[in-house]
Order: structure tokens, then C-alpha cells, then sequence
């Protein structure tokens, strides 16, 4: 025998199992229908979970585009000071960082094609759902007792199997998604351990590679006045212009105090 | 002859296929059995695009039966197998 044929066999036999008969055979019917909207309740709650847990993703990718982003300035700024140094280590955290990225967007795109299934799964339900509904209404108000049970098992048909399939699909989705929720838990972890930085942290405050860099800049910033000022009181110290020493002066004095603060 | 994939729906296929399909069903049964991985996947996307190609949807409000139902397209060898033991599907 086949794979399908056994897995069917297996699958009906699960489907017919599951469905609990009453003594009579139109109460049946009723009983199955709540049993079908309790399902189309989960399918439903199935599609939000998926999508929330889409979203946490989402999130992540982001936040960590974000720092990696930063990280490339970073790097850049560095080589700009010529600390290569300081720019390999930000390049380095930045290759770490993408390594996850990736691991990310692919999770993202997997929770993406459940949550589309599962949509499509609660819609195709739902339309069943209905169909068995109005065939139920029917069958209560036509026949007897005895009569019913022919047209209850034509009713029976394909619902029970649509159940099982979305039973089956829910179940599948949850299993995916909660793995993906222990990996995306342990990012949000090193998220907020600071381990990836906080990338709304106030300047200053952030990393080791930013305050290195901010230490420099302030210090080349200094440096850079400093040199701008030497000019202008070079070419202000004219023949003629003797007023200019004292301004010269003053800075020759300002210096030392600058450097003993940085 | 109707067939559901699991997860996707059910197909309506013509009934000159069932020849076709009984032939690519038993070598995704021989390479299941044989805990064959490759074979199943090889298997496994041949049987899906026969159905695929010949079947058409049937209407979403349809209450019928399948002749024929298949694991879900992404399904695993290990999860086929569990399937089919009954485990994962009869509780008890």
C-alpha cells in the first residue's frame, strides 16, 4: 500500500473518531457545529499568535539594522582619526551583529508563510463551516430521527477532514513558532543587557568605540580651534600691530589647562 | 478522485491519474521506509507536482470526503514517519 493511502486511513480514522455521536443523530449535528466554531476560534487565535510573534521579529531586524548602521559610521569616523584599530573592532561587531540579522529575516519569512497558510486555512474553514451550518438547518427541519443519519454522514463528510487538517495545521505553527520565541526571547535578552547597545542611549553614554571616538573628536575639535586661532593671531601679529601678543598669550596660557582636562 | 494536501486544501483530479499517482505514492512510501532522505524529498515533490499540475481547487464551501491525502508539503522525513505510526495523529 501506498503512503497515501495509509496515511489516509490513519488520518479518517482519527476524524471519525473524534467525532462524538449523540443518541440522536441530529443533536450530533449541533454538538459538531460548536465543535466546528470552537475551532474556527483557534484557527483565528492561531493566525494572531503568528502574527504577533511576525512582529517581535520585525522588531529585532530593525533594532539590529539599526546598530549595525551605527557601527558602520563608527568605523568610518575611526578611519577618519586613523584609528584602524578602533574601526576593525566596529567592523567585527557589525559582521557578528549581520550573522543574526540573517538568522532573523529568514526566521521573519517562515512566520510569514504560516501566517498566510493559517489565514487561508481559517477562511477555507470558515466558508465549511457555514455550508455545514445551513445543511444542518435543513436536515433538522426535513427529516426524522432515523431519516437523518444518511444525510448527517454527507454532512459529516469533509468537515471532520477539514477539522483534523486544521487541527493539524495550528498545531504545526505553534510548534514553529514557539523554537522561534526561545531564540527571539535570547536576543531581546542581549538587547536589553546592553551587550548590542542601546541605540537610543544619550551621545556620550553609548558604547566603548563612541566614547573613544567622542573623547577624539573632542580632542581634535580642541586641537582644531587651537590651530585656527594660531593662524589668525600669526597673521594678525603684523609689523605695526603690537596689541596682538596679549591675545596670543592668553591662549598660550589656555592650553595647558586644556590638556590637563582631556 | 479528490485529494487533500494537508494544510493547502483539497484537489479534484481526473480519474486517469490515479494510475500515475499510485506509482509516485509507492516510491515515496519506499524511500519513507527506507529512511531514505533524498529518495523522500525527490519523492515527495514529484507526487505534489503531479497533483498540483493536474488538480484543480475545490470551492472552499465543498463539504467532501478525499480519496487520498497527503502530509503536509514541508513535512519532514522523521515527521511523515511519526504520522504514520499513528502517534502523532490517534492519541492512544
Amino acid at each position: 500500500m501506498g503512503l497515501m493511502q495509509r496515511f489516509s486511513t490513519i488520518f479518517k480514522a482519527k476524524a471519525s473518531k473524534a467525532l462524538d455521536r449523540a443518541e440522536d443523530p441530529r443533536e450530533t449535528l449541533d454538538y459538531s457545529y460548536q465543535r466546528q466554531l470552537e475551532m474556527l476560534t483557534k484557527v483565528r487565535r492561531g493566525v494572531a499568535d503568528v502574527a504577533t510573534s511576525r512582529k517581535r521579529v520585525e522588531l529585532q531586524v530593525n533594532q539590529l539594522q539599526a546598530q549595525s548602521d551605527k557601527l558602520t559610521q563608527q568605523a568610518k569616523k575611526a578611519i577618519e582619526m586613523n584609528r584602524e584599530d578602533l574601526a576593525r573592532e566596529a567592523l567585527t561587531r557589525k559582521s557578528g551583529l549581520q550573522g543574526q540579522i540573517t538568522d532573523l529575516q529568514a526566521q521573519q519569512a517562515q512566520l510569514q508563510g504560516e501566517e498566510e497558510k493559517l489565514t487561508v486555512a481559517s477562511q477555507r474553514l470558515q466558508a465549511k463551516v457555514e455550508a455545514f451550518r445551513t445543511r444542518k438547518e435543513t436536515i433538522k427541519a426535513t427529516y426524522t430521527a432515523a431519516e437523518a443519519q444518511t444525510r448527517i454522514n454527507e454532512a459529516f463528510s469533509g468537515i471532520s477532514e477539514e477539522m483534523g487538517d486544521v487541527g493539524m495545521a495550528i498545531q504545526r505553527a505553534e510548534d514553529k513558532t514557539a523554537s522561534m520565541q526561545a531564540r527571539a526571547g535570547a536576543i531581546d535578552e542581549l538587547i536589553a543587557s546592553g551587550a548590542l547597545e542601546d541605540v537610543s542611549a544619550p551621545p556620550g553614554g553609548g558604547d566603548d568605540i563612541a566614547r573613544e571616538l567622542e573623547a577624539m573628536s573632542s580632542q581634535s575639535d580642541v586641537e582644531a580651534e587651537l590651530a585656527a586661532l594660531k593662524g589668525s593671531s600669526t597673521q594678525a601679529i603684523g609689523p605695526g600691530d603690537g596689541g596682538a601678543t596679549g591675545t596670543t598669550t592668553s591662549e598660550a596660557q589656555a592650553r595647558p589647562e586644556q590638556e590637563g582636562q582631556s | 478522485m479528490i485529494v487533500r494536501i494537508m494544510g493547502e486544501g483539497q484537489l479534484e483530479l481526473p480519474d486517469d491519474q490515479l494510475d500515475h499517482l499510485n506509482t509516485l505514492d509507492a516510491e515515496l512510501e519506499s524511500a519513507v521506509s527506507a529512511g531514505d532522505e533524498a529518495g523522500f524529498r525527490r519523492a515527495m515533490s514529484a507526487l505534489l507536482d503531479a497533483v498540483r499540475s493536474v488538480g484543480t481547487a475545490v470551492a472552499d464551501d465543498a463539504l467532501v470526503d478525499s480519496d487520498f491525502i497527503m502530509p503536509p508539503a514541508d513535512a519532514s522525513l522523521a515527521e511523515v514517519r511519526e504520522l504514520l505510526s499513528g502517534d502523532g495523529l490517534i492519541p492512544g
